[in-house]
């Protein structure tokens, strides 16, 4: 897991080489450099035409797609699109529920998950085992594969409501905030990277803190938790993108519009004749918040990536 | 964990001049002392993962089940009569249904060339990527970026790009010299698939770009450095050195790949909806639109149960593939 992605990547100048060498390698260089900018303005190119347009009239963005005015902030430039969205669609309203849903089903499964890693990897007892193969077996499963039956699981599940001052007992998760969290909260994966990170903790820490009187869950709290600041920032990271992105669940399970998340909120637009321009001042909404949190964590992300490769 | 546990030993050790009787009576003690303790281990253990057990329990293991029991019978999403069992019906009718065979010829179709080609440029571009000039953490940020945005995002954007008169048929018309009359890519059954395809290698190529490259960096640089004194080239390095580094990364690429790909849905979902004529239909759409849509939950649960014993498959070829390794 320690990622040598952070690398210092210059390298000390030689003084041994050859005349030539230098030369060549100044060459080499630049193709390389051309190279990656090349390949870099084919992963740009579709993200800048998302941001222009979306300050474009829509009958503008297709009279300019025939030239590189597509990509330039030229002709009737406003932040019209912008005001149409939040007049036509409650954007404010979803920003809210998916912000709620992604940190609350984050901070409980960090929660959650470095608990059950802390009893896997430091702790002896019956059903250690157990667990540790329903975890490794989860790690396969694709929600994918299981959506459907648990729509239906979900539907008979009983709840309890609050209807006209009085606390009920009804049936059905639909169409409430619990079910877009609680079923994501364990997470095999990240119980799987708690348990590999806190297993390089040298245990002869918590032998230390038993012999002062410590509980296990001191043990946990105050010295294993601030010992692995890394693997919880790797699996809050983890589990951040599939959380705010959701949208096959939220699909089935929320029709009430007031508790949709930003994704499945983008259903306003799938119509014949989308207004574009809207559209893209939409989309443009709802992805800068997970590009600015991207680009100012840039080496934790890609490191975390990286360490989601440990697991093969 | 042996490593660990030495100091403690070592500490434990130094007291050793303590008279024999007192040495005894403190190992009675501890061995009480010692059950004590493991009682509580065990109570603690249990305790922390309780959280984590009840959830896996319901929202994994449960929903598994049931994957497997609803495929038996005949239950939809909202009926007044209880689920009845049919035996294999189901299973029989997804083996009829023309959809559902299409559906699995798509999945399979679009996995057969999002695997070899997502992981083969993945692979380029972490090579290109780990050359030790600078600012060329700058190029891996961009590339990542794709990964990081949604893909519902990106599906609306490119089903714009996509569009008759939109940025690709223009690009194409521009290049052409104006030869090119664009198509409706997404509304064409010939052309709807690759299209699709294209963009998901868009969106998901840096992330194992990034695999590949915390790959390529467990190489011993030393390996290179010998290469080179022997007067190796730049591509005999790559097949004699990077390549077999490469084995255990490349295995699980192509399986997260390969499982990724049969998943594919959001992409049909907010593009084409299936279409056109079912040529982008994929296994989880049609599951979902029979299971979900169609309200009819015992034949969703069966077509995820094939589903699902795909993916099992592909997991016990790569345990076979790992193993063969060690």
């Amino acid at each position: 897991m320690a990622l040598t992605t952070t690398k210092p990547e210059v390298r000390p100048a030689g003084r041994d080489r050859e005349p030539g060498e230098g030369r060549l390698r100044r060459r080499r260089k630049l193709w390389a450099y051309l190279a990656m900018s090349g390949i870099g303005i084919f992963f740009l190119f579709p993200l800048v035409f998302m941001f222009v347009s979306s300050l474009k009239p829509s009958g503008q963005i297709l009279s300019d797609s025939g030239s590189l005015n597509a990509f330039l902030p030229v002709g009737d430039i406003s932040l019209d699109n912008y005001f149409g969205v939040f007049e036509r669609v409650p954007v404010a309203q979803f920003l809210v529920n998916s912000v709620f849903v992604t940190v609350a089903t984050v901070a409980l499964g960090l929660v959650v998950n470095s608990m059950a890693g802390f009893a896997l990897s430091r702790l002896e007892w019956r059903g250690r085992g157990l667990l540790l193969s329903v975890v490794i077996a989860a790690l396969i499963v694709p929600f994918e594969t299981i959506a459907v039956p648990m729509v239906y699981w979900v539907s008979k599940l009983p709840t309890l409501v609050f209807e006209g001052g009085v606390l009920k007992y009804d049936f059905g998760w639909l169409n409430s905030y619990q079910v877009q969290i609680i079923p994501f909260i364990a997470h095999a994966f990240s119980i799987f990277l708690f348990t590999q990170y806190f297993s390089t903790i040298p245990k002869s820490l918590d032998e230390a803190a038993r012999i002062d009187g410590a509980g296990w869950f001191t043990i946990y709290r105050r010295i294993i938790v601030p010992l692995s600041g890394p693997a919880f920032a790797t699996v809050a990271i983890l589990t951040f993108l599939p959380a705010w992105n959701q949208y096959l669940w939220p699909l089935m399970v929320v029709q009430q519009e007031e508790l949709r998340p930003v994704m499945v909120g983008m259903q306003y637009f799938f119509q014949l004749n989308p207004a574009w321009g809207e559209v893209m001042a939409y989309t443009t909404l709802i992805t800068l918040p997970v590009l600015i949190v991207f680009l100012s964590f840039q080496r934790a992300f890609v490191s975390s990536v990286a360490a989601s490769g440990v697991k093969g | 964990m042996l490593d660990n546990s030495t100091p403690a030993t070592e500490i434990s050790a130094l007291p050793a001049t303590k008279p024999p009787k007192a040495t005894a009576r403190a190992q009675r003690g501890s061995g009480r002392r010692n059950s004590l303790a493991r009682r509580r281990e065990f109570r603690a253990g249990l305790a922390m993962s309780t959280p984590a057990i009840l959830l896996l329990t319901f929202f994994l293991v449960i929903p598994v089940l049931l994957a497997f029991g609803l495929s038996f019978t005949n239950a939809r999403l909202i009926s007044p009569n209880p689920p009845r069992l049919v035996g294999f019906d189901n299973f029989f009718r997804a083996f009829e249904d023309p959809v559902f065979l299409q559906s699995l010829w798509n999945t399979f179709a679009f996995a057969l060339v999002i695997v070899p080609v997502q992981s083969g440029l993945g692979l380029l571009l972490a090579v290109l990527v780990n050359q030790r000039i600078r600012g060329v953490f700058l190029f891996r940020v961009i590339y990542f970026i794709p990964v990081v945005t949604s893909i519902v995002v990106v599906s609306i954007l490119w089903k714009l790009m996509y569009s008759e008169d939109g940025l690709i048929n223009s690009f194409i018309n521009t290049v052409t010299f104006g030869a090119w009359n664009g198509i409706d890519w997404l509304g064409e059954q010939s052309t709807a698939m690759p299209a699709i395809i294209v963009l998901s290698i868009w969106q998901a190529v840096g992330f194992h770009m990034v695999i590949w490259l915390s790959g390529l960096q467990t190489i011993p640089g030393e390996l290179y450095e010998a290469a080179r004194v022997d007067g190796a080239s730049t591509w005999r390095q790559f097949t004699n050195v990077t390549w077999p580094g490469l084995r255990p990364t490349m295995i699980f690429v192509l399986i997260t790949i390969t499982i990724d790909a049969l998943r594919l849905f959001v992409q049909v979902d907010v593009m084409t909806q299936g279409g056109p004529r079912d040529a982008t239909t994929t296994l989880v759409y049609h599951a979902v639109r029979a299971g979900y849509r169609q309200q009819e939950v015992g034949y969703g649960a069966t077509i995820s149960l094939i589903f699902f014993v795909l993916v099992l498959i592909i997991a016990l070829v790569q345990r076979r593939l790992t193993r063969e390794k060690d």
